[in-house]
């Protein structure tokens, strides 16, 4: 195939099919989290707050990770402070906070006036990855999977059950800010690769798709980390044959899978839920004739 | 260790509305306390202020003169039904698996000793046959047998449950009571909310009649008064009361 000599012969293709790759694990396995706590406006809003971050990151000629970092830590205390004192519902304080966050960093990178390409930032360009990008793509990578290996219990108990984990003492509000960290630092790895805009989708479509497939934790976050990977690489393959946009195409390659989950699953999906409906209803006429006879 | 708790001046506010005024008592250990009063009277505010769960305006819990943050694993707690997600990722193993969590402390995984402890409090509670399935593809009985297992898991001497006997069974009900009085009997003290006042002579030793305040407690007996039942479920008698209904 000319995509697998491509990748051979240039150096840009394998960074940025490697960053890729990683992206597409890492979402996988944060997403099951932010899902299963139903933050996915959440990760939709700390992936729009980190504009600003960046802008000023630029301004200030330090690396754009900590001025995303800080900004999309900013976000989600933000969110709750608002939530927690007033009134306004948390979905609205999403809202609230998040567009502030990303209309000032319009603002802020058209005054910023440098290199960087609002376009790319908010659609990714993975073409264009460089090697330092790569890196910090494979730090970032190795941080959440270590946090999630190490602290996968206590992950799993206050997504589960948050009062049984604080009735023996876990911190619950810790962990949700080392989850919105976590979380921030996978958008920024993104960025290059979806785009701001399209994270979201990374995010919480292949957790979707394994939640769909499966009742074990663990499973799932396999699953959602292959799905992530999968779409990655279809999604770069298409992306680069057709010049089409990289975050899009890899986006609808998740939504492909999520669509088959859906109709095919064995539990949930519908395809199989109607057989069983059409098999009890026949199971019943058969019964119900026989009573007849 | 006795497992007394005792409960002093506690009271609890939600967005600065009172909820829990001034509550006192005092129960030995070894006993099982039934906690009634009517819909809204603030039980489960009173089970999660003593768990340490939400703020306190003021007062203390200490358990065996110790505050709870020093007791923590010494104590289980079975939350109302509706407050778990059903359609989490997890089976029923799983689920009884996170009692030992405590227990087994933070960077450690659960070993085979115990899984196996999770499978035998599986068996007393006669759920290990459903140990692979889903949480949410169970019966209300036996999704609230599977938390109790939890609870037994967490090996702990004072047991919180909140109203486990709500949209049950009867032979889960049966059950459960069952091992809870096992569970007492032993020594351990045991806390349920509950709201039915039908069956409270049979299953409870001791009662605290809460709406609000804390309008009694002591010896069921002595609670079941229809003076202090009526202060407690004052909004309900009150419709009897005018549809001329006595009681
Ligand atoms: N998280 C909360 N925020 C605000 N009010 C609450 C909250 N939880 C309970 N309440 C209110 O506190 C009162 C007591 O609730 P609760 O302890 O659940 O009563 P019970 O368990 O006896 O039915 C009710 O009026 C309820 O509406
Ligand atoms: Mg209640």
């Amino acid at each position: 195939m000319d995509f697998i000599s491509d990748i051979q012969n240039y150096v840009f293709l394998q960074k940025a099919l490697f960053t890729s790759i990683m992206v597409g694990i890492i979402c996988g396995v944060i997403g099951c989290f932010i899902i299963l706590r139903g933050m996915a406006l959440m990760g939709d809003a700390i992936s729009h707050a980190v504009l600003p971050g960046i802008a000023v990151s630029y301004m200030l000629g330090i690396n754009y990770l900590y001025g995303a970092v800080f900004t999309g830590l900013l976000t989600s205390v933000g969110i709750g402070f608002i939530s927690q004192n007033s009134r306004v519902k948390n979905d609205s304080s999403i809202g609230i906070v998040f567009s502030s966050f990303f209309a000032l960093g319009i603002i802020l990178i058209a005054k910023a006036k440098s290199t960087i390409d609002l376009t790319s930032i908010l659609f990714g360009n993975v073409l264009s990855v460089r090697s330092s990008d790569m890196w910090m793509t494979l730090v970032i990578g190795t941080i959440v999977l270590l946090v999630v290996i190490l602290f996968y219990k206590e992950l799993l108990v206050s997504t589960f059950d948050p009062t049984f984990a604080a009735s023996y003492g876990l911190p619950n509000r810790l962990i949700h800010y080392v989850l919105m960290i976590l979380l921030t630092l996978v958008t920024v790895a993104s960025l290059q690769t979806v785009g701001v805009i399209l994270v979201v989708a990374m995010l919480i479509t292949p957790a979707s798709t394994a939640y769909l497939l499966t009742n074990r934790l663990s499973v799932m976050i396999v699953l959602s980390a292959a799905f992530g990977a999968f779409s990655a690489i279809v999604g770069l393959y298409f992306s680069f044959e057709h010049n089409l946009s990289s975050g899009a195409v890899i986006v609808l390659v998740t939504t492909v899978l999520f669509l088959i989950a859906f109709v095919f699953s064995p539990k949930q999906g519908i395809f199989w839920r109607y057989v069983r409906i059409r098999k009890n209803r026949n199971g019943a006429t058969i019964r119900k004739k026989e009573s007849f006879e | 260790m006795t497992y007394q708790v005792e409960v002093k001046d506690l009271s609890v506010s939600y967005d600065g509305e009172n909820v829990l005024k001034n509550i006192n008592f005092n129960v030995d250990g070894g006993k099982l306390i039934g906690i009634i009063g009517p819909n809204g009277a603030g039980k489960s505010t009173l089970m999660k202020a003593v768990l340490d769960l939400i703020h306190r305006d003021h007062g203390e819990v200490l358990i065996d003169g110790k505050p709870m943050k020093d007791v923590r694993k010494k104590v289980a707690y079975v939350p109302q039904r509706a407050a778990i997600d059903w359609d989490f990722p997890i089976t029923v193993q799983k689920t009884v698996q996170l009692g030992t969590y405590p227990q087994v402390g933070i960077f450690r995984r659960p070993g085979r000793s115990e899984k196996q402890w999770a499978l035998e409090c599986l068996q007393k509670v006669g759920m290990d046959q459903f140990a692979k399935r889903q949480i949410g593809e169970l019966s209300g009985g036996q999704q609230q047998r599977v938390f109790l297992a939890r609870a037994l898991a967490q090996k702990a001497n004072i047991f919180f449950l909140d109203e486990p006997f709500v949209g049950i069974d009867v032979t889960s009900e049966a059950l459960i009571i069952g091992i809870l009085k096992e569970l007492r009997d032993a020594g351990n003290s045991v806390f349920v909310v509950h709201h039915d006042l039908t069956k409270v002579e049979d299953y409870f030793d001791e009662l605290l009649l809460l709406n609000k305040e804390l309008i009694t407690s002591g010896p069921v007996e002595r609670v079941m008064q229809p003076e202090s039942l009526k202060t407690a479920y004052q909004s309900q008698y009150g419709l009897w009361d005018t549809l001329g209904v006595t009681i």
